[in-house]
């Protein structure tokens, strides 16, 4: 029997008798029917898991419930405000993004928390903060400038006038 | 007729039309009672106009990050003349006999849909220029369809094409021979960018995928399967799996049809899929391995080397590729190696089904729906009309999802346990039980004469059988394949190894790697004749003319050169590089698709950087032109990723990589920039899910060797200790 109590995306959540050790993943998928945070392979190597633990982008795969405790916990579901969506998600948008999109929430997680601590970053600052995520399709060069684009960047040497086609 | 809410454009087979597809309408039924829209969107129909102007389109195929639930839909807004703000796509549910095969493989779906798709729309339009006609008893060639309404010029009148829906659904639909199809000229709207119609849902994480279904008293499960291919339970402690927290319930089944129908194995159901995971870990099972694979790669590789050294069976001799090679000024020879590879879609294996009585419900992400369908109904003991199958988007293909033996385990298991069910495989499951792209081995002999010309090509392919008797499935050569019918002398052996390990198709099946060796080896030859690459392969192509390997299918030797020319000029090819950087060309063609690609390369002490890839490509008109060009770059991202990095080895049968940590794919550091054009001249638009990642890893290995005078002739290059620059 745990006693957790967490907010999700702003609601406070008691997680009643859950196994302390199930993932966070699990719960937010199974528990509280929250799909938009996905399960890519378990271990921590895809990212397609990517959550906000109190700001900070982390795998809910290998998240116990237990350590989430207490926090506050934004997914992929509470990123826009209500309709209004935030830059990047605009940018992914406007930018085609996606393919099968299937990681595509984990990526838009990994690079808000990116945006949040460093609202110009590089092409060096984005690799560096969005290896942790996979995608198998290969949209990687478009994610790339999406966030380019969300951060205001007007000549990011990635975006569509560079001659690379995104 | 009070209230004809919409008009429906339907396609069906007509029987004795020469097997051609027909347009058709079907009127929704008119009387007294006002139905919404939405309930007059009947399950055949592609097409509804409502009387506001907006219109829905179903997008006919599945979605697996390929885009055509955006392109298809473009097709009949192009030609209905239909602003692209007031569409609304649907998925359409599975009905085959009505929208025909509703298959996403061999990048067949835009090519089959062109001209019915355009023929819907251009239907739609004629119906309400003839009702705009009618209302203003005018001649409907004077009446001009454009932008969701239909104009007179000369009595400056127009109306909104809801306000022409009502007569519109009155009237007969014209003949198929009467109907105008846009010239090329006219369109406004294909070969614009247009962002795909999920994007909005995807980035909001709302709910599209397999794996996100939700039902009222769901169970979640997992499947244990044995840990060589092929094997069976005999004996599992399911009654102390059954007492563990959360566990619903357990219980073995036995195959039927395995690999791609049902394995045999141990489920457990729980609360939710973390508790029956952990339940997973206290399960014992003691598996039965008589009849399981026992492959191990290592064998088969060094097997394979020594077979490929000697003679094989003869499966092509055109032209006398011996005498040729004996009388050949120079003669080379190398040995070319790839390996057995997972799909690994990011979206795991799943599948959500209701079974109860008689019926089945069954939500899949699958890439033959109709398919997974009738072998749900077949495992259940159904008629396939008792099985509805709902289509959901799909977190990648890339062949995997082909097959539906998740959908035939999730049936099974909600029909004996009673509940619906949520099946979910764990990455491990999806690795260790994929239908896994076959690795092979080829010796190479080929001859140039005294001017540097291919003179002759003798290829002793060993490859792998399930049967003994012909290659496992993709694992074969086809009549036709590069350099096929462009060398006079022309020879393939094969040599045939015993596998028990289950292969499908993998994006661009057998060209995926029979690109790799072609074109390494055609680079070795060029370069021992001491000529330039590009025009070896042009001189090679000869002169402009239709190959007719398979009915209609067969390579435009003219198409090829122009990607190649093209793709030349685009990279300014043959240009000297600085030391430690090089080009490398390749081209192949595939599921109808021409590319020819040039990738630049940095190259220090096993270290690649893909500084840049060119790629032309011939897939005649572009449709969507934003996620054409995604598509060719994913690919060749997708094909660099896999010749680094990726293989699945197999030790007694069993997969030795099971998991990312072990499968290497690319990340965002190392995906390269990738320039690409189109050549769109051809009026008939083929595939692109495929073609344009055969010639990425080729291109990529030849300019590795133009840098580093490395000539790497096995997959995947990691395996000789390379790897990306950091
Ligand atoms: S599912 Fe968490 S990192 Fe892959
Ligand atoms: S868009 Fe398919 S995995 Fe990233």
């Amino acid at each position: 029997m745990s006693n957790i109590s967490l907010s999700v995306n702003g609601k406070a959540v008691s997680a009643g008798n859950a196994d302390p050790e199930m993932p966070l993943l699990w719960y937010l998928r199974d528990v509280l029917g929250l799909p938009g945070t996905k399960f890519g392979c378990g271990i921590g190597q895809c990212g397609a898991c990517t959550v906000h633990l109190n700001g900070s982008p982390v795998k809910s795969c290998s998240l116990p419930l237990a350590a989430a405790a207490d926090a506050e916990i934004t997914t992929i579901e509470g990123l826009a405000e209500g309709s209004q969506l935030t830059a990047l998600q605009e940018a992914w948008i406007e930018l085609d993004v996606p393919q099968c999109g299937y990681c595509q929430a984990g990526q838009l997680m990994s690079a808000s928390a990116l945006l949040a601590s460093n609202p110009k970053p590089t092409d060096a600052d984005i690799d560096g903060a969005m290896a942790g995520n996979l995608c198998r399709c290969h949209t990687y060069r478009r994610i790339r400038a999406a966030i380019h684009r969300a951060a205001g960047a007007t000549n990011a040497a990635d975006d569509q006038s560079s001659g690379s086609s995104l | 007729m009070s209230a004809a809410n919409g008009i429906r454009l339907t396609r069906r087979q007509l029987l004795g039309a020469g097997g051609g597809l027909v347009v058709a309408f079907t009127i929704p039924a008119c009387g007294g009672e006002t139905k919404t829209p939405a309930t007059d969107l009947a399950s055949n129909a592609w097409l509804t106009i409502r009387p506001d102007g907006s219109a829905t389109i179903f997008a006919t195929h599945p979605e697996i990050g390929q885009g055509v639930k955006t392109a298809l839909p473009m097709i009949v807004a192009e030609e209905l003349d239909m602003p692209w703000e007031r569409v609304t796509v649907e998925q359409a549910p599975i009905d085959e006999s009505t929208f025909g095969r509703q298959v996403a493989g061999g990048s067949t779906s835009i090519r089959n849909s062109w001209e019915p798709l355009r023929r819907a729309g251009a239907t739609a339009r004629a119906l309400l220029r003839q009702a705009a006609a009618e209302t203003w008893s005018v001649p409907v060639n004077e009446c001009v369809a454009g932008n969701g309404q239909v104009s007179h010029q000369a009595t400056g009148q127009s109306l909104g094409y809801g306000e022409l829906v009502e007569r519109a659904s009155m009237l007969k639909p014209p003949p198929e021979s009467q109907i105008e199809l846009k010239a090329r000229d006219q369109y406004r709207l294909l070969g614009t960018r247009i962002s795909g119609v999920d994007n909005r849902a995807t980035v909001t994480g709302q709910p599209l995928f397999g794996i996100d279904q939700q039902l009222p008293n769901l169970r979640f499960a997992t499947y244990v399967r044995a840990p060589a291919t092929g094997g069976t339970v005999a004996r599992a402690n399911i009654d102390g799996v059954k007492t563990l927290p959360g566990v619903v319930d357990a219980f073995v089944l036995d195959p039927v049809q395995p690999p791609k129908g049902l394995r045999g194995g141990v489920a457990i159901l729980a609360e939710t899929t973390w508790q029956a995971l952990k339940a997973r870990r206290q399960l014992e099972v003691e598996w039965d391995f008589a009849a399981a694979a026992t492959d191990s790669w290592e064998t088969l590789r060094s097997d394979g080397l020594e077979r490929a050294g000697q003679s094989g069976e003869v499966l092509f001799d055109d032209g006398n590729a011996e005498r040729a090679l004996a009388s050949s000024a120079q003669q080379i020879s190398a040995s070319y190696v790839y390996p057995f590879l997972s799909h690994a879609p990011l979206e795991p294996q799943n599948c959500t089904a209701s079974v109860e009585g008689n019926t089945a419900e069954i939500w899949a992400p699958s890439q033959t729906p109709a398919r997974g369908a009738s072998m749900a109904a077949e495992v259940c003991g159904l008629n396939p009309d008792q099985v509805v199958m709902h289509q959901t988007r799909i977190g990648g293909g890339f062949g995997r999802r082909l097959y539906n033996d998740y959908v035939v385990e999730a049936v099974a298991i909600s029909q004996r346990a009673g509940v619906p069910v949520k099946l979910t495989w764990t990455r491990e499951d999806d690795m260790a039980n994929d239908l896994y792209r076959p690795g092979g081995l080829h010796h190479l002999k080929g001859g140039l004469d005294e001017k540097g010309r291919l003179s002759g090509w003798h290829n002793h392919f060993v490859t792998v059988t399930s049967d003994g008797e012909k290659p496992s499935s993709t694992a074969g050569m086809r009549l036709g394949t590069f350099p096929q019918h462009l060398v006079k002398n022309y020879r393939v052996e094969q040599t045939l190894l015993p596998s028990g390990i289950p292969t499908g198709a993998w994006r661009a099946p057998g060209s995926n790697a029979l690109a790799f060796v072609s074109n390494g080896f055609l680079h070795e030859l060029s370069s021992a004749a001491d000529r330039d690459h590009l025009e070896f392969l042009l001189e090679l192509m000869g002169r402009d003319r239709q190959l007719s390997w398979r009915r209609g299918s067969g390579m435009d030797t003219g198409r090829a050169k122009a990607v190649i020319e093209a793709v030349g000029k685009q990279s300014n090819w043959g240009r000297t590089m600085p030391a430690g950087q090089g080009q490398g060309l390749a081209f192949y063609y595939s599921h109808r698709g021409y590319f020819a690609e040039v990738a630049e390369v940095t190259v220090k002490d096993k270290q690649v950087r893909v500084d840049r890839v060119f790629a032309c490509g011939d897939v005649g008109p572009i449709i969507n032109r934003s996620m054409a060009e995604h598509q060719v770059v994913g690919s060749v991202s997708d094909g660099l990723s896999t010749m680094m990095g990726l293989e699945i080895t197999f030790t007694s049968g069993r997969a030795n990589e099971t998991n990312f940590d072990r499968y290497p794919m690319m990340r965002m550091p190392s995906a390269p920039p990738v320039e690409v054009v189109f050549l769109e001249d051809n009026p008939s638009p083929t595939g692109l899910g495929e073609p344009a990642l055969p010639p990425a890893a080729p291109a990529v290995v030849n300019a590795i060797f133009a840098a580093s005078g490395e000539r790497l002739r096995e997959l995947p290059l990691s395996k000789a200790g390379w790897g990306w620059m950091t």
